[in-house]
Order: C-alpha cells, then sequence, then structure tokens
C-alpha cells in the first residue's frame, strides 16, 4: 500500500509541477525550491519526533497508560485523551510525539485520535498565540466553541469504522 | 464585499484589517520562522534521556531495536514527506488566494460549507498564511459558519500536514483512517456555528 500511495502522491506532484511549468520556468524553480527548503527544514524536527517517540514510548508506564487511556477506557479514556490534548503545549512535533508514544506504550487508537484532534483543534497556547492575533477574536472564540465536541465525535466515528 | 450574512453586514471591518498582507504577500514573503524551535529541542531532551534510559536499562540490543524500528518508520516516509512539501508549495503558486477567498465568501448554505471544507483540504501552509485567509473570507462576505469549516478542515484534513508530520509518526493505516472519520467534522462545525449565530451569539468585535 506505502508504494501505492508514494506512486499517486508522485503523479500528483508530476501534474501540478506540469501545470506550474506551463505558467513560467521561473515559477517551476521557485515552487521547487521553496518545497525542498521546506522539506530540509523539517527533516531534524521530524526525525527527533519520530525516533525520540519510540524511546518515550519504552519508558512510558505501560499498565497505567493502558487503564487510563488504553482500547478499553472507553468513553472517559477519550476524555482524558481530549483535555490531555487540549493542555499540550509547544509545535506539531510535541503533540505527534507524545500522540505517537502514547499509541505505542498501549493506548487505544480512538483515544489517540481524540488526542490529537483536541491538540489540533484546541491547544490553547495556540488559540492565543496564533489565531487570536492574526483573526476578529470572537470568530476565535466561536470557531473554538464549536469544535469541542469534535474529538468525541472523531473518535466514536473511528471506532465506528474500525481499526484496518 | 457588501450585504448582510445572518443579519450582520458582510464587510467586517476587523477582516479587512487583516486581509491584506494574506491576499498580496508572495509565498516567499513569508515571515522568517524562529531559527531555535523550543519544541524540538524539549522533544528532543525529553528523548534523549528516555533513550539513555532504555540502553541503561534494556541493555544494547533491545537499544538498537527501537532505533532500528522508528529509522525505518521514517526513513521509508521521508518520499511521503518530500512530496508533501513540494505538492503545498506548487499549490501556493498555482491558487490565488484571493480567487479562494472570493469563491468562499460569496457561497452560502451548505454548498458554502462544502466548498469552505474543500478549500480548507486543499490550502497548503501554516498558520500564519491560514488564518489571515480566513479572516478575509469574513471580508469577502462569508459568514462564521464558513470560516469555522474552512479552519477545521484545514486542520483535521489539510494534506500538507497529514502528509509532512502525521505520516511520519503514525504510518498510512492510522492517518487514513483517523481522516476518514474526520470527514464529516468541519461540516458539523460549521452548522454548530451557524446555530450559535441564529441563537444570538454576535461575531463581530463591538
Amino acid at each position: 500500500m506505502t508504494l501505492a500511495i508514494n506512486i499517486l502522491l508522485w503523479l500528483i506532484v508530476a501534474a501540478l509541477a506540469f501545470v506550474t511549468a506551463m505558467r513560467g520556468r521561473v515559477l517551476l524553480n521557485d515552487g521547487a525550491r521553496t518545497g525542498i527548503g521546506e522539506f530540509v527544514r523539517l527533516l531534524p524536527r521530524i526525525g527527533a519526533g519520530v525516533i525520540g517517540a519510540g524511546f518515550i514510548a519504552e519508558i512510558m508506564p505501560k499498565a497505567m497508560v493502558a487503564s487510563w487511556i488504553g482500547p478499553g477506557s472507553g468513553l472517559l479514556g477519550v476524555t482524558i485523551a481530549t483535555l490531555g490534548g487540549a493542555l499540550t503545549p509547544g509545535g506539531p512535533v510535541v503533540g505527534f510525539s507524545i500522540g505517537s508514544a502514547a499509541l505505542k506504550s498501549g493506548a487505544g487508537a480512538p483515544q489517540v485520535i481524540a488526542y490529537s484532534t483536541a491538540w489540533a483543534l484546541y491547544a490553547i497556547h495556540r488559540l492565543v498565540i496564533w489565531e487570536v492575533p492574526l483573526m476578529p477574536a470572537r470568530v476565535v472564540w466561536l470557531r473554538a466553541a464549536v469544535s469541542l465536541p469534535l474529538p468525541f465525535i472523531a473518535a466514536a466515528l473511528a471506532m465506528l469504522l474500525a481499526q484496518p | 464585499m457588501h450585504g448582510r450574512v445572518n443579519g450582520y453586514p458582510a464587510d467586517n471591518r476587523h477582516a479587512l484589517d487583516y486581509c491584506p498582507r494574506a491576499l498580496t504577500d508572495s509565498p516567499s514573503a513569508k515571515p522568517r520562522r524562529r531559527a531555535f524551535d523550543w519544541s524540538t529541542a524539549i522533544i528532543a531532551g525529553v528523548a534523549f534521556s528516555a533513550a539513555a534510559a532504555v540502553y541503561w536499562r534494556d541493555g544494547r540490543e533491545h537499544f538498537l531495536d527501537v532505533f532500528g524500528g522508528d529509522l525505518t518508520l521514517f526513513v521509508e516516509m521521508l518520499p511521503k514527506v518530500l512530496a508533501g512539501c513540494l505538492i503545498g508549495a506548487f499549490v501556493t503558486m498555482i491558487l490565488p488566494r484571493e480567487l479562494v477567498a472570493r469563491w468562499v465568501g460569496h457561497e452560502s448554505g451548505l454548498v458554502g460549507l462544502l466548498i469552505a471544507s474543500f478549500f480548507g483540504f486543499l490550502l497548503p501552509g501554516g498558520p500564519i498564511t491560514i488564518y489571515p485567509v480566513a479572516g478575509a473570507f469574513l471580508a469577502m462576505g462569508a459568514d462564521a459558519g464558513a470560516v469555522c469549516a474552512f479552519i477545521v478542515s484545514w486542520t483535521l484534513l489539510g494534506y500538507t500536514r497529514a502528509l509532512v508530520w502525521e505520516l511520519p509518526f503514525f504510518g498510512p493505516h492510522f492517518v487514513i483512517w483517523r481522516i476518514a472519520g474526520a470527514v464529516p467534522l468541519p461540516i458539523i462545525a460549521g452548522i454548530l456555528a451557524r446555530m450559535a449565530v441564529r441563537a444570538g451569539f454576535s461575531y463581530e468585535d463591538k
């Protein structure tokens, strides 16, 4: 499956590069340079996070993880995970490292989905640092308020779809 | 720019304050990010301690097992991460943001929510580029429901975040499964926002 995804993605890259090239050689070079630059810049962060998550998972207390947010923890586990997501500070490397470490040390997948959904939608520091300065404040609060039930819905839908 | 959405004037003064930069800046003029990233430093510090603890507790062999397993996952995902970065960069080149803002701003109803969600999925970029675009939607006449659907969609369905960040950490099975379950969420957020506005929530700063 991962080969099929690779082929699909690179076909999309080729198609987009072609469309960009039709609009001008300079634009194509610019796009390629921006994309590769972003990749090189992100590489160490993602690498540190992915490899770090494996070791963090090893030292996590597995029995505690399983009883709090394990596959059998149900709605309470989803609630704990959602709260954890809302209170996790830091950039993507932190949220994804913790999520994947938890998954590796026995957390249930719907609980991890609730965690990462809550973290992505309403990690409190991010609302304050990013959203409020860039958007009308009342829209930000409305957006955060309507997002409150979404981690629960995401976890429920994930359970319905069942783990592949 | 004119007209009223859900009883509120569509040309939100505050949104107008925010939009011009986002819509006129070329992607290459993105604000420089901090050279030092605290998040990565902290995770790297914790990871290093954890790695040392594993080495000390379980021995060299187990340490190399864990390291090798994660390194393999990471390396396998690299072509996808690079593809994600390139797709994001090319889409930014091809798709003018003012066109997107106009498109979303002029649609209403469920179609408006669907279009806003679609562009949330499609538009690449980080928070610095996305939130001002969402502010511009308001200025172009979109309602708060469309803005909420757009941001939730960008957060949960956006392919750049999924390809570049989520995939190396969780692998394709988990990511595809999570995204499949998240597809209806932007629409739900948009509908909830409209209900709140209808119930009397005013999203204009007074």
